[in-house]
C-alpha cells in the first residue's frame, strides 16, 4: 500500500514537473516569435522555418562578413536570441559575388545552394523594398532617384516610371517602384534612402507577398491553366460558408 | 589553488580566443572553427539541430563528433569546469552562499531533473522543429554576451547568481543544465579520472563539501576506487583541498574506475 502511495506521489511529480518545465520551455519559445518574423536574415535563409530549425547560434556567418552586416541577436533585439540578423538602415548587404556568409556557415542553415555556378546574388530574397509614397519625395515631385541609382539589380528591382505632374504643367515625377519578383531584399536602397526615415525599406517577403490562389486563372495565358490543373472544383456550403466571403476563401 | 587558477585560464583564455576571432578559433562555444580549418561544435546543440531539421551538414557532423569524443574518451565532463563561462558565475554564487552562511532555502528539485530536461529538449527539438535548449540556453547567452561584447547577458548571469546562490545549493549546474547532463552521460567511461586512496583518506569530509556533485564521492574514506561517475566535473577541487593526499588525477586507472557502488 505505502508503496504505491509512494509510487504514485513520483510519478505525479515527474509529470508534473514534464508538464510545467515543457509549458515553461514552449512559452519561451513562442514569446518571441512574433517580433521575430520581422527580422531580415542573412542571404540563403529564403526559407525562415528550415533556417530556424538548422541554426545552431555560432555566429560564423556574422564573423565572415566583410562588412559587419550582421549580428547575433542579444536579449533585447527583436530576432530570436543569438539568431542572426540585420537592419537595413544601419549596414546593409552588400552581396558579396562569393557570399561568404554562406561559405562559413556549418550547419545549412543558411542554402549552399546559392554558392552553386550560375546561381549568384540574384536568387537570394532576404526580403522585400516597399516604397512609401507619403514621404517619399520623388512623389512629392522633387528630384531623387538614389534608390534606383543604388541598387545593385538597377533597372530591373527598382525602375523609374515618369508621370506628368499636374500641380507644375511642365514636369515630370521620376517614381522609384519596385519589382517585388526582382528584389534580392539586400537593404542597399533603404540605407541610402535620404529621408529622415527611410521611405523605402525592406520587409520580409511574407509581410509584403501575397497568394492569388487557384481560382483566378490568366485567360490570357494558355500556360497557366496548366497551374491549376489539379486543382478541385470547390461548392458553398450555405450552412458554414459567408456567401459574402467566398472570393476570397479560395472556393 | 593550482587547479583553480588553471581552470580560470583556460575558461578566460576559450572566452578571449573567440572574442579576438583569429584565425586560431572562430566562432562561439555552439559552433567554431580551429585554425581555420578544423570544425568545432557542441554535440548537444548539433543533436538538438538534428532533429529539428532531420538533417545535419557534415561540418557540424564532424565537429561534434570530434568534440564528444575529446570529452568522451579523454576528459569526461570537464567542459562543465574547465570551459564554461556559467561556472565561474555559480562558483562565485556557492562561494558567497559559503560565506555568508545562507543554508536556509532549500528547492527541494529532484536530483536527475536534469535528464528530464535533456530528454525534454530534445523531444521538443523535434516537436517544435526548433533546437529547443540551443534557443532559450542560458549558457548560449552568457558566452555570446562576452564573446561579442554586449551587455543584456548580465541579467542572465544576476539571475543565475541569486537562483544559486539564495534559492539553493547548486542548482543550475547539478540540477537544471542539461548540457551537463549530455556530458555527465557521454563522459562514463572516460579515461580522465579522480583516484582515490581510502588508506590515506582521514575522513575529513572537507572534499564533500566543496565538491560540486558530492554523490560522486561515495566512496570516499570507504574504497580505492576511482571516482567513476560520469557527473565529476573533473575540477580537481576535491584534490586540493585534500590534506592527506588520498585523491589525485590519474588516467588508465581502468581497473579502479569500474567498481560498483556499495550501499552505504
Ligand atoms: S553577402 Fe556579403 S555583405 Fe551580405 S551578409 Fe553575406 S557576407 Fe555580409
Ligand atoms: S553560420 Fe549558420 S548556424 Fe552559424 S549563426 Fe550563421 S546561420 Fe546560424
Ligand atoms: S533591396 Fe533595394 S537595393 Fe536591394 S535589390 Fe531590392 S530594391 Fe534593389
Ligand atoms: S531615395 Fe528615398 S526619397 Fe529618394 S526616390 Fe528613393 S525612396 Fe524616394
Ligand atoms: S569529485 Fe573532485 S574533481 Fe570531481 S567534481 Fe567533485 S570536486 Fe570536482
Amino acid at each position: 500500500m505505502m508503496q504505491r502511495r509512494a509510487f504514485l506521489q513520483t510519478a505525479l511529480k515527474g509529470a508534473l514537473l514534464c508538464g510545467s518545465g515543457g509549458a515553461f520551455l514552449a512559452a519561451m519559445l513562442k514569446a518571441k516569435h512574433g517580433k521575430d518574423s520581422y527580422a531580415l536574415r542573412p542571404p540563403g535563409a529564403e526559407d525562415g522555418a528550415r533556417f530556424l530549425s538548422l541554426c545552431i547560434r555560432c555566429g560564423l556567418c556574422v564573423k565572415d562578413c566583410p562588412y559587419n552586416t550582421l549580428k547575433l541577436a542579444t536579449l533585447l533585439d527583436y530576432a530570436r536570441v543569438g539568431t542572426p540578423f540585420f537592419e537595413a538602415r544601419k549596414v546593409p548587404c552588400y552581396l558579396c559575388p562569393d557570399i561568404p556568409c554562406i561559405k562559413a556557415c556549418p550547419t545549412d542553415a543558411l542554402d549552399k545552394k546559392h554558392l552553386e555556378k550560375n546561381q549568384g546574388v540574384d536568387s537570394l530574397k532576404m526580403g522585400v523594398a516597399v516604397v512609401d509614397p507619403i514621404s517619399c519625395v520623388a512623389f512629392w515631385g522633387i528630384r531623387c532617384d538614389v534608390c534606383y541609382r543604388v541598387c545593385p539589380l538597377i533597372d530591373r528591382a527598382i525602375k523609374l516610371e515618369t508621370k506628368h505632374n499636374e500641380r507644375t504643367g511642365k514636369h515630370a515625377y521620376m517614381l522609384p517602384v519596385v519589382q517585388n519578383d526582382v528584389c534580392v531584399g539586400c537593404g542597399l536602397c533603404e540605407r541610402a534612402c535620404i529621408t529622415k526615415e527611410p521611405a523605402i525599406r525592406v520587409l520580409p517577403v511574407a509581410f509584403v507577398s501575397g497568394e492569388v490562389g487557384n481560382h483566378y486563372v490568366k485567360g490570357w495565358d494558355a500556360k497557366d491553366q496548366e497551374r491549376v490543373k489539379n486543382a478541385k472544383p470547390n461548392t458553398l456550403n450555405p450552412r458554414t460558408d459567408n456567401p459574402l466571403d467566398y472570393l476570397n476563401k479560395g472556393l | 589553488m593550482r587547479y583553480l587558477v588553471l581552470r580560470r585560464l583556460a575558461q578566460c583564455g576559450v572566452l578571449a580566443l573567440f572574442a579576438a576571432n583569429t584565425f586560431v578559433l572562430k566562432g562561439n562555444l555552439s559552433a567554431s572553427k580551429l585554425f581555420n580549418t578544423i570544425p568545432l561544435s557542441d554535440p548537444f546543440a548539433a543533436l538538438q539541430v538534428f532533429l529539428a531539421g532531420m538533417h545535419i551538414e557534415i561540418t557540424a557532423l564532424l565537429g561534434a563528433v570530434l568534440v564528444a569524443c575529446v570529452y568522451g574518451l579523454f576528459l569526461g565532463r570537464a567542459f562543465c569546469a574547465w570551459v564554461c563561462p556559467v561556472n565561474m558565475i555559480v562558483d562565485f554564487a556557492a562561494w558567497v552562499r559559503r560565506k555568508l552562511g545562507f543554508k536556509g532555502v532549500h528547492l527541494g528539485l529532484p536530483r536527475n531533473l536534469r535528464y528530464i530536461l535533456l530528454v525534454l529538449s530534445l523531444i521538443l527539438s523535434f516537436v517544435l522543429a526548433t533546437p529547443a535548449f540551443e534557443s532559450v540556453s542560458f549558457i548560449g547567452v552568457v558566452q555570446r554576451g562576452i564573446i561579442l561584447g554586449t551587455a543584456s547577458w548580465l541579467i542572465v548571469a544576476l539571475l543565475l547568481f541569486c537562483v544559486d546562490a539564495f534559492l539553493g545549493d547548486k542548482i543550475i549546474c547539478s540540477k537544471l543544465c542539461p548540457l551537463g547532463a549530455f556530458y555527465a552521460l557521454v563522459s562514463r567511461y572516460a579515461l580522465l579520472k579522480v583516484k582515490h586512496d581510502a588508506m590515506r583518506c582521514t575522513k575529513c569530509d572537507l572534499c564533500f563539501e566543496i565538491c560540486p556533485e558530492r554523490q560522486v564521492l561515495w566512496m570516499v574514506g570507504l574504497k580505492s576506487v576511482s571516482v567513476n561517475s560520469g557527473e565529476c566535473t573533473r575540477c580537481g577541487r576535491c584534490i586540493e583541498v585534500c590534506a592527506d593526499d588520498a585523491l589525485e588525477f590519474s588516467i588508465l586507472d581502468l581497473k579502479g574506475s569500474f567498481k560498483k557502488k556499495v550501499l552505504h
